[in-house]
């Protein structure tokens, strides 16, 4: 593990606003991470765990507090600054894979190297990490002929393809199999141990949450211990 | 499915525009092509006389035939009444033996000229059409007649019968709609038509060579809406492309939210989504004016068919990049609004869209 802080977040706030109705999701959130740290945030529904992690991505600017990832105060990013930041700081992994349906496994991995504008060509490292993935068989098909497993290594694929500073998992096993959870969790820790890739991954599941270097708990909008 | 049905339906109104022009191309280069098939140098018509549709009005005196045909450099001149029916086609009243003169003789393809009174010489195009054959009798102006010759088309009308019956079945004696006169030497035109204007009593008459009567023919048709019809035809199709690639776009929005907060998540900027979408738009238009040219082929093979004689279509190549460049302005103007509504999808809530 690396020792420098690669996100800061201070005394950060979240409020949405539902009708005319404002609804806190974030309470002053306080959390440090070192680079090359593998994250595991655990909480209940409505903690405000995705709200972090959405916050975190570049997703949605903060209402009040600081947030510096990479060296980048969020707080202070437009609209298209957080677009630069998803494009090259952070990679997503969702529950749901999200997956572009009508495209290749490959052409998806080959649609976030274009956003990244990212030598398209490809890199040994990338290669290595392909074939720690076991999908470099089956990149030629589309999602719809993958199983779950299967789209959640194309999904790490994609996301890790740009080399980003964090990746960012949400739920990564909440819509597979044991096996497949396991082999997807295994793939992140190793992933983090040969590359030193800084990983956050949200969970319900404390197995899964082991995985990680730490573990975090969120409540009702804040860390608890 | 969806692209395909907007490509579809973009490219019925590029082929009624194609169809459109080409007809109205059609049959303006058809009506001069057969002026110029007569063979003449020169047409006199009566005073007030225009290029076309009033060519009815038999004005002129018969007796100025042999008077003009005995001019200086004048060959031969033939007078002709001319009857409109149907929608522009016309029945010419001729004497054939100042047709041939004229003309250097009729092609038949079948039977001959004239033996009586109540004959008629049909071209191929309007045989065809009526699918009439010689010997058979056809019902022109309320008035059968017998059918004696078919001649290959190009000269004149589609439809020829003998002057006297024509004249008095309009109640016309001795009067015609038109002289052609040909002469010796065609560059002689502009001289015959300076000395024939200087004559006494023809001041007034319009005489034209046959390059002018053409281009007024065009002027003629111009000046008479065809053109303005031809762009509120093409202002109709720039609304329906517009609508239809906006719709299909904006179904097309609604069917990838998901999709959108994806691009978005890595990193894909508004632009990037709109140029997508705008994208997508411009190839549905290049898709929609590709399928209505061939479309347009397709009605010209149908009238050719059915109407080979009423209605001539061509296919105008330079319309081609036009209804291009129309169809790509509708697929912009209609994307522009889906897209910019895509670019500015909030993309947490795109992502949670199912």
């Amino acid at each position: 593990m690396n020792n420098g802080e690669i996100i800061s977040v201070r005394g950060l706030h979240k409020t949405y606003r539902v009708g005319s109705v404002d609804v806190p999701a974030l309470r002053g959130v306080d959390l440090s991470v070192a680079a090359g740290e593998f994250l595991s945030i655990v909480g209940p529904s409505g903690s405000g765990k995705s709200t972090l992690f959405h916050i975190i991505g570049g997703l949605t600017p903060p209402t009040a507090g600081e947030v510096v990832v990479a060296g980048e105060n969020l707080a202070a990013l437009t609209d298209g600054g957080r677009t630069r930041m998803r494009r090259r700081t952070v990679g997503f992994v969702f529950q749901k894979f999200n997956l572009l349906p009508n495209l290749t496994a490959r052409d998806n991995i080959a649609v976030a190297h274009y956003l990244a504008g990212t030598n398209p060509k490809p890199d040994a490292k990338f290669e290595e990490i392909l074939g720690l993935l076991g999908i470099a068989a089956r990149l030629d098909h589309k999602p719809n002929a993958l199983s779950g497993g299967e789209q959640q290594r194309v999904a790490i694929a994609r996301a890790i393809v740009k080399h980003p500073a964090i990746l960012l998992a949400d739920e990564p096993t909440g819509n597979l199999d044991t096996e497949n959870s396991r082999a997807v969790l295994e793939i992140l820790r190793d992933l983090n141990t040969r590359t030193g890739q800084t990983i956050l991954m949200i969970t319900h599941n404390p197995e899964a949450a082991g995985y990680g270097h730490r573990t975090v708990h969120m409540r009702d909008g804040k860390l608890v211990a | 499915m969806r692209s395909l049905l907007s490509v579809l339906l973009i490219g019925v109104p590029v082929t009624l525009i194609l169809t459109l022009v080409g007809l109205s191309h059609g049959m303006i280069q058809d009506s001069q092509r057969r002026q110029r098939g007569s063979g003449a140098d020169i047409v006199v018509r009566a005073p007030n006389a225009k290029a076309v549709l009033n060519q009815s009005a038999a004005a002129l005196p018969e007796a100025f035939v042999p008077r003009l045909a005995q001019e200086p450099n004048v060959v031969a001149a033939m007078g002709v009444v001319s009857h409109p029916i149907e929608v522009i086609l016309m029945v010419n009243g001729v004497n054939l033996d100042e047709v041939n003169r004229m003309t250097g003789g009729l092609h038949y393809l079948a039977g001959g000229k004239f033996s009586g009174p109540d004959d008629v010489i049909l071209d191929q195009y309007y045989a065809e059409q009526k699918k009439k054959h010689v010997g058979d009798t056809i019902e022109i102006i309320n008035h059968p007649w017998h059918i004696c010759g078919i001649v290959e088309g190009g000269v004149l009308s589609h439809i020829l019968v003998p002057l006297k019956t024509l004249q008095e079945l309009d109640a016309e004696s001795n009067k015609l709609s038109q002289i052609y006169l040909r002469l010796d030497n065609p560059a002689n035109t502009d001289a015959v038509i300076s000395h024939l204007k200087s004559e006494p009593g023809l001041a007034d008459y319009n005489i034209w060579s046959m390059q002018e009567l053409t281009s007024q023919i065009q002027e003629s048709v111009n000046n008479q809406g065809l053109s303005a019809f031809v762009v509120v035809i093409m202002s109709i199709g720039v609304v329906i492309g517009f609508a239809v690639v906006c719709l299909s776009m904006y179904m097309a929005v609604l069917q990838r939210t998901r999709e959108i907060g994806i691009l978005k998540s890595l990193g894909g900027s508004r632009t990037f989504i709109l140029r997508i979408i705008l994208t997508e738009a411009w190839i549905m238009g290049i898709g929609g004016t590709i399928l209505g040219i061939a479309l347009s082929f397709a009605a010209r093979t149908a009238i050719q068919s059915f109407q080979p004689a009423s209605f001539q279509m061509d296919i105008v190549l330079p319309w081609w990049p036009r209804v291009l460049a129309l169809t790509l302005v509708a697929a912009t103007l209609g994307a522009l609004y889906p897209g910019l509504n895509a670019a500015a999808h909030d993309p947490i809530e795109a992502l949670a869209y199912e």
